[in-house]
């Protein structure tokens, strides 16, 4: 009680926040409307028309979760402003990216780990990759995938997802395999262990925890890459796709509804992996952190 | 063909030349640690100018770094307004105010656990949330020049920062404060002479985070409109115009610049942290 408490106060002056801001940010389009009847608004009536505008400068907190509820869990999944359905089709794209990145980040940690030129020549190219805009090359990645002749956006989605979300796993895995210490590198010696022996039987397993410490960061980053890869994409499925339609038409609950689901759907993910963290922890015989 | 053969024979040459850097006495230089990655670097320019001629790829789909560079010094005006629209206008604004911001907020509620309790959950929950999301709805509020790509990245560089500067002001020893309390140092005096130090490391660490957040930030939102400049603009614009190479001499100027403002933040941790483990030499 004594750690929730602070949350919630805090979430709740948050909201408050959020009501204020939501009453003086809208009241501008509610004076001109009544200006324009020829009425003086008393105060109460420009509090009851913030709070339910079609097109809202900001919507109060009510409006945006009724318009989830009603896109999300009435709305028919086949529908085309269904979130679940654009959800899903982001969903697909930060998993596959997240796979692939995670599997080239272990397989580039484990390169480094083992080939001194590896990891002076890679290694820093690793991180150049990093301050380097992803933004900036999607497009390029869209054209390139398309002259090879792939249909569709799944795959410049993933490989977005993937660039982002491998190097979170590539720096936790070179210091996880690198993490075994002096004496027990030297007690596999002494048992003359090959590299393959040691990589496997010491390496890996004194890696695992720095493997799932790595993932949630990985999973957030692959999402923020699937949402990005639908913007300059001209997409039309998906959330990203969803913010840009809004953006475009001038529709802002529809950004707002899509901004909501790409949060809840990060809350998600990032709750899964700590759920898979904390099971392969016990199942490791490891004390979950 | 001779492309092809001449590219990959000079990438197997200078991966050679990377092997004996890295065997000699040279990899525990400077030198050694510089010239590598720039060795491998210029192998992959070899590879993609030999690939690209070889395969007699259309410039429309991906041109030779030649071209890249040839179209990249003729189209410097152009790129020289783009970049500081984006860059000096929208990143570099945004990441100052919202970095400013964050350590200064980081500074009033360190005063009180209560406020600290309730906002570092909250604030680490955020930082993982897909931030740019936000960017149509600040270019409605702040219009298409760069104000609202300032506020975009003000929100995406502020949550790192501020939990990564409460962590850090967290981060003095027990003893240390007990030290400043014999001197009866004032709060203030406690905060600038020993908790605002040693909360370096960490502040350095969010600022560095918050410098690649900066550029995305500013770049997807000229996704969502923008005056007739940018770089997202330019490149989103010669895409549809197939003007692919200027889009790589645009992407070549988001690189340098994002290297050389992580590069700029690093150097800054260096002087300010020189009393740092991870920054004395001999790593």
């Amino acid at each position: 009680m004594r750690r929730v408490l602070p949350v919630l106060v805090v979430t709740l002056a948050i909201v408050v926040i959020w009501y204020v801001a939501a009453v003086w940010l809208n009241s501008a389009w509610v004076i001109d409307q009544a200006a324009r009847a020829g009425r003086e608004p008393s105060f109460m009536d420009i509090l009851r028309g913030t709070m339910n505008q079609d097109r809202p400068l900001l919507p109060p907190p009510h409006q945006v979760l009724a318009e989830l509820w009603e896109l999300t869990v009435e709305k028919r999944i086949t529908s085309k402003r269904s979130l679940v359905y654009h959800g899903l089709v982001t969903l697909q794209a930060t998993m596959l990216g997240f796979v692939v990145g995670a599997i080239l980040g272990v397989a580039l940690a484990i390169g480094i780990v083992h080939s001194r030129t590896m990891d002076l020549s890679v290694m820093p190219w690793a991180i150049i990759s990093q301050t380097v805009p992803i933004v900036a090359i999607a497009p390029m990645i869209i054209v390139l995938s398309n002259a090879v002749g792939i249909e569709g956006r799944t795959v410049p989605k993933t490989i977005i997802s993937a660039y982002l979300s491998y190097f979170p796993v590539l720096v936790s895995m070179v210091k996880g395999l690198r993490s075994p210490e002096r004496e027990q590198l030297d007690l596999l010696k002494t048992y003359n262990a090959s590299r393959w022996q040691t990589f496997v039987k010491l390496r890996l397993p004194a890696s695992m925890p720095y493997f799932f410490a790595s993932m949630k960061v990985a999973v957030a980053a692959s999402l923020v890459g699937a949402i990005v890869g639908e913007l300059p994409t001209g997409a039309i499925e998906g959330l990203g796709a969803r913010m840009l339609i809004g953006s475009q038409f001038g529709e802002p609950m529809i950004m707002w509804t899509a901004l909501f689901a790409a949060a809840i759907l990060a809350a998600l993910l990032v709750v899964a992996v700590g759920i898979v963290q904390a099971l392969a922890a016990r199942a490791m015989g490891q004390v979950a952190r | 063909m001779i492309w092809i053969l001449g590219s990959l024979a000079a990438w197997a040459a200078l991966w050679w030349v990377n092997t004996r850097i890295a065997a000699s006495a040279l990899a525990e230089r400077r030198a050694g640690r510089v010239a590598a990655p720039l060795i491998f670097g210029l192998a992959m320019l070899i590879v993609w100018e030999g690939l690209v001629r070889g395969f007699e790829v259309s410039p429309v789909i991906l041109p030779a770094p030649t071209a890249i560079a040839a179209k990249f010094a003729a189209s410097l005006d152009v790129l020289w307004i783009d970049f500081v629209q984006t860059f000096v206008k929208g990143a570099l604004t945004g990441w100052v105010i919202g970095c400013g911001a964050a350590v200064a907020v980081a500074v009033l509620i360190d005063r009180s656990p209560f406020l600290k309790a309730g906002l570092l959950p909250v604030g680490n929950f955020v930082a993982a949330l897909p931030i740019v999301g936000i960017a149509p709805i600040m270019v409605m509020w702040f219009g298409f020049d760069w104000q609202s790509k300032a506020a975009v990245v003000v929100v995406m560089v502020f949550f790192p920062t501020l939990v990564n500067t409460v962590a850090g002001l967290d981060a003095t020893d027990r003893m240390h404060r007990d030290l400043m309390k014999t001197w009866n140092a004032s709060y203030w005096q406690a905060l600038v002479k020993l908790r605002l130090p040693a909360a370096m490391p960490f502040i350095f660490n969010g600022l560095k985070i918050a410098t690649t957040l900066a550029l995305i930030g500013a770049i997807v939102a000229e996704f969502f409109g923008s005056p007739i400049k940018g770089m997202g603009f330019r490149i989103s614009t010669e895409v549809g115009r197939l003007g692919i190479d200027m889009v790589w001499a645009e992407i070549a100027v988001a690189a340098l610049a994002g290297t050389s403002f992580y590069g700029a933040v690093a150097l800054a941790e260096r002087w300010v942290t020189f009393w740092h483990p991870s920054q004395r030499g001999g790593r």
